[in-house]
């Protein structure tokens, strides 16, 4: 347990050392404002154009504002993701110190946990930085906090499962370009796999309706706590974990 | 302290290391000598268990390789053949990070920093990045990194490789110093460093052991089978190198004599014999008496390389790949003269 601290706090120095963490943290900084602006400047006008045609539309903000804007923050984690992962593993095949690490008095286990963890704590610190927007709303507005609570626990999650098969792709080149392509290339699969069920009713279109994470996701973004959808990110997670381990070990009988 | 029995590492293709035994005692420092691609780093990384062996045992510290892996780790100390160094960090964040991955912690880490720091020649790097320093510099921190958590064992993958004649003899002093803390198995194609470093050599080719012993008894070795160089020169004229030679081969003793280099008038020959010392005399005598010069005598020196050489001679019919080691060893001697 010791040893997965010790590897999950070099790997956010190594983060916070590159200008990585700083570039990713600005870039969702201002595109999850410009979101927020335009989502908010959107029910403004909503507001004012109730008021003068003297009808009551029903305003809220949890639907209106906080629903989409986080729909809206699980697509720039599809982006952001893969720049997240992509070094993890590929940079120490590449520059050797992964023998280091296999060599040390560590399990592979704590290697694994300790960099995922790492991944999730920086995205983690990306949601931070759009609470400097969220506060204006409970500043000026009275949202539902439970909802948004929900709604960023969903993100957490998904985030987790993504965060773990970017983990696993690193695994299996020494180049962090390569893995970064892949894992985004995954992701957007993984995103846009539930398409086939809007034609397609047969076994297989449900399956792979199933293995999208937009799917888990509708429920959180309404700020409805899904035991199911949790389930699935969770086990998500644990085999993309998993599938690491394993092509760690691998690396090790090919090499 | 090293116990490797019948080690074996078999990729789909080839066999990098075929059935390897050896055994080293505590405190000694062992060169692991082979030409490029004999299987050195292959069969390291399996005492580091960085890969485990398809067959066989090695055991460090009375550890199994395959059984308890955390157990060697914790008593070994491991420079690769590049040094594992995180570019990004400053030299004393990275031996603070591997120290705590060594399990080292507090007063005692600090104090264990402060001393390789010192006997690695690096206090002055301690705060530059390591991505920004010298070849040299980096190696030190890959040995300094290496013996941190004072490991009973040390592997060294070629810890000259890629230094300048100054660097590699001081990095040859700072393992000769170590050796008294630790056992140390280094690995290498420069035969020089094994002849000034090691007490023991293990020589490997083609995955193959060919021999184990010291350097003492392998130079031994090769010389009680050695021969005398004799250069015969007539006094005027031109010498008979026919007659000389059937003459050498008449003194008693003698095994077999070599013409290595004719000249009208003066003939090197190698004279072989069971005892080369016992035979000097008659030599000498007759040479003298048959009314030629002996203008040189001397014992056919034998370097590691030679023996090197003899060792894997055998296999050298497989071409391209021995032209290519003796082509580096030859480098290397070139290099460390």
């Amino acid at each position: 347990m010791k040893n997965l601290w010790i590897i999950c706090r070099k790997e956010l120095g190594s983060y916070f050392v590159s200008p990585i963490a700083y570039l990713l943290l600005a870039m969702f900084a201002v595109v999850f404002g410009f979101f927020f602006w335009n989502i908010v400047g959107y029910f403004n006008n909503m507001g004012v154009e109730s008021m003068t045609r003297g009808e009551m539309f029903p305003l809220n903000l949890n639907e209106q504002v906080i629903r989409p804007l986080v729909s809206n923050v699980s697509v720039i984690g599809l982006f952001l993701i893969p720049l997240i992962t992509m070094r993890l593993f590929a940079e120490e095949k590449r520059t050797g110190t992964i023998e280091l690490l296999a060599t040390s008095p560590v399990r592979d286990v704590e290697v694994i946990l300790g960099k995922w963890l790492a991944s999730v704590l920086l995205y983690g610190g990306m949601l931070l930085l759009s609470a400097i927007n969220l506060v204006w709303l409970f500043k000026y507005g009275n949202p539902d906090w439970k909802p948004l609570a929900v709604a960023y626990l969903g993100l957490f999650l998904q985030a987790g499962m993504l965060l773990a098969i970017g983990t696993f792709i690193s695994t299996l080149t020494r180049n962090q370009i390569i893995a970064g392509a892949a894992t985004f290339g995954v992701c957007l699969l993984l995103w846009v796999a539930e398409w086939v069920s809007g034609y397609e009713s047969a076994g297989w279109a449900k399956v792979l309706a199933y293995l999208s994470v937009l799917t888990h996701f509708e429920s959180f973004a309404k700020g409805l706590l899904s035991l199911k959808d949790a389930v699935f990110y969770v086990s998500a997670i644990f085999f993309g974990l998993f599938l690491t381990a394993r092509s760690l070990e691998s690396l090790r009988w090919r090499s | 302290m090293i116990a490797v029995q019948e080690l074996t590492k078999r990729y789909a293709r080839n066999t990098a290391v075929d059935h390897i035994s050896f055994s080293v005692e505590r405190g000694q420092i062992v060169g692991f000598l082979g030409p490029n691609g004999a299987g050195k780093t292959t069969t390291m990384r399996m005492l580091t268990c960085f890969l485990p062996p398809s067959s066989g045992k090695a055991s460090v510290a009375g550890f199994d390789v395959l059984e308890s892996p955390l157990e060697v780790k914790r008593r070994i100390g491991y420079l690769p053949e590049m040094p594992p160094l995180y570019l990004e960090m400053r030299t004393s964040e990275y031996l603070n990070f591997v120290g705590k991955l060594k399990g080292l912690g507090g007063a005692d880490l600090a104090q264990r920093i402060a001393f390789v720091l010192d006997r690695c020649a690096i206090s002055d790097v301690k705060e530059k990045v390591l991505g920004k320093l010298s070849k040299g510099y980096r190696q030190r921190v890959g040995l300094a990194q290496a013996i941190l958590h004072n490991p009973d064992v040390l592997i060294l993958d070629e810890p000259t490789a890629g230094l300048d004649p100054k660097q590699i003899n001081e990095t040859r002093d700072l393992i000769k110093s170590l050796a008294g803390d630790h056992t140390i198995i280094l690995s290498t194609h420069i035969l020089p460093e094994v002849e000034q470093t090691c007490q023991q050599v293990i020589i490997i080719n083609k995955g193959k052991l060919v021999a184990t012993d010291s350097v003492h008894n392998l130079r031994d070795r090769a010389r009680g089978a050695g021969s005398v160089l004799l250069e015969v020169a007539a006094r005027t004229g031109t010498l008979d190198a026919v007659a000389a030679k059937s003459r050498l081969e008449q003194v008693p003793g003698v095994t077999r004599v070599l013409s290595r280099d004719a000249h009208p008038d003066r003939s090197v020959f190698e004279v072989e014999a069971h005892n080369d010392r016992a035979i000097r005399g008659d030599l000498a005598r007759t040479v003298v008496n048959a009314g030629w010069d002996l203008n040189e005598m001397r014992t056919a020196a034998v370097s590691l390389e030679e023996i090197f050489l003899q060792l894997t001679a055998a296999e050298k019919a497989a071409g391209v790949e021995s032209a290519e080691s003796s082509g580096s060893l030859a480098q290397a001697q070139e290099q460390a003269s």
